[in-house]
């Protein structure tokens, strides 16, 4: 999430001062991701250093009665990052994907108790997402917005949990091939969330 | 008490070595103003489960309860009535009337059950035009696109005094926005009292459910816990 871009554009309307920049900021992402002075004051600062963004108010600092109005170099920054590409390539290691590839050689582990504790633990974020697009004014489009994005992004890891079921159904059985110390029951077992954020995972 | 209740319900197709076991020992319980999806892959007994409930169809083993009716105690003539009356059901193929219009294949249950003409074309053009076909009432099925269609079969499983509501993937031929839209309606009509019950593979209409059942080789596996408070999604998962 580009907090430095989203204040950029927030700047387009008009001169702002950091705390009204906050207020719009999670106003405009339907609430759902918080942001803290801290970093609203280090983005504006850096923007101001970048020559992107600049002070209304001559006194050093000012502090939160600090006013920001966007450049034409800011504008241009905003203009060509709306129209770039995100990084879609995938993290290099995917927690959820080496799961399933472990459980796969783990004794006393069905690797499809595995899959289903995921595709529940998924499934039940996802109606709590619902229920948050349900509660939204009609009108809070932003937010709407925001929450098919994530419900999108959990469907997908979804589809891929009912891909591998049914591949793992129709291949072959094959031996458990991992290390002795790394069998027996409790090993490999899932505790925490399926998260593609945090690759913490190690092979 | 439970508008619907299945207990101990298996449903064998043939016979012999050509036997299916399309259920297997199924409990389920819904409760009025409930809402629960069922999910599975292809195969898993996801029809069967809802053809049961909708007493289209009669376990090999089992007991069916509707409104706290016990459907084998009922007399077929009785069992049409509930089915007519207090069951909605949306067929995987909607199964429409081609020689009726839209508005006409709405109204005609509550119709056949004694509502006047003029106040059943009221509920039934009502009831399209939430799911945004008030343009389309008076357009015969061949006229309508698949996804037009689909929302018909729901607009007719939602009019009336229903209690039980049954509709086996509601939004297969529809787009996002629009199966959202289905599932505002089920779930509009559901806090109503009536319970609901949807089969779906899409794991996004799914999460419109209060719970969801995991459904496997006739077997209910698995199901969603109840939700924590309203906070701890952002917790979980908004904080970034
Ligand atoms: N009338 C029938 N005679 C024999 N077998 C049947 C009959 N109806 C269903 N089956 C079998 O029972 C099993 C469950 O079928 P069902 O239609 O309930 O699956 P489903 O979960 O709804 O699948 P899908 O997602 O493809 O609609 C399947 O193996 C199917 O072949
Ligand atoms: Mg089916």
């Amino acid at each position: 999430m580009s907090v430095r871009h989203a204040l950029l554009a927030l700047l387009t309307e008009g001169p702002k001062y950091g705390l009204q920049l906050r207020q719009e900021f999670e106003q405009r992402t339907g609430e759902v991701w918080p942001l803290n002075v801290g970093q609203v004051y280090t983005t504006l600062q850096r923007l101001e250093r970048d020559g992107l963004v600049a002070s209304d108010d001559d006194a050093a600092d000012a502090g939160p009665q600090k006013s920001f109005h966007i450049t034409d170099g800011g504008q241009a920054e905003l203009t060509t990052w709306l129209k770039t590409p995100p990084d879609l390539s995938s993290p290099p290691r995917d927690e959820l994907v080496i799961k399933v590839l472990v459980a796969i050689g783990v004794r006393d582990i069905d690797v499809h108790e595995v899959i289903q504790a995921h595709r529940r633990h998924i499934v039940e974020l996802m109606q709590e997402w619902t229920r948050v697009k349900r509660d939204a004014a009609p009108e809070d489009v932003p937010l709407a917005l925001v929450v098919d994005a994530e419900l999108f992004r959990l469907d997908s890891v979804i589809r891929w949990l009912d891909t591998a079921e049914s591949r793992l159904r129709r291949a072959p059985k094959p031996e458990p091939s991992l290390p002795a110390e790394s069998r027996g029951p409790g090993h490999g077992v899932p505790k925490s969330t399926p998260s593609t954020r945090k690759a913490g995972a190690r092979r | 008490m439970s508008v619907l209740e299945l207990s101990g319900i298996t449903k064998r197709y043939g016979i012999g070595a050509a036997a299916v076991d399309a259920l297997r020992e199924v409990d389920l319980r819904v409760e009025p103003g409930e809402l629960v999806a069922i999910m599975g892959p292809s195969g898993s007994g996801k029809s069967t489960l809802l053809t049961i409930a909708g007493t289209l169809e009669e376990p090999t083993s089992g007991e069916v309860s509707v409104g706290g009716l016990e459907l084998s105690k009922l007399s077929r003539a009785e069992q049409a009535q509930l089915r007519r009356r207090a069951i909605g059901y949306v067929f995987q193929d909607f199964n429409l009337l081609a020689g009726l219009t839209a508005a006409e294949n709405v109204s005609l249950p509550l119709e056949l059950d004694g509502t006047s003409a003029k106040a059943a074309r009221a509920a039934g053009l009502e009831a399209l035009e939430r799911l945004g076909l008030a343009g389309r009432a008076d357009h015969f099925p061949d006229q309508l696109s698949g996804g037009e269609r689909q929302r018909v079969a729901i607009a007719r499983a939602v009019v009336g005094e229903r209690r039980l509501l049954l509709a086996d993937e509601p939004s297969g031929a529809l787009d996002s926005v629009n199966g959202e839209a289905v599932m505002r309606l089920v779930r509009a009509t559901c806090q109503g009292g009536v319970a609901g019950v949807v089969v779906t593979h899409d794991a996004q209409l799914a999460s419109w459910a209060d719970r969801v059942i995991f459904i496997r080789d006739g077997r209910i596996v698995d199901q969603t816990s109840a939700p924590d408070g309203p906070e701890s999604l952002l917790e979980v998962d908004g904080a970034r």
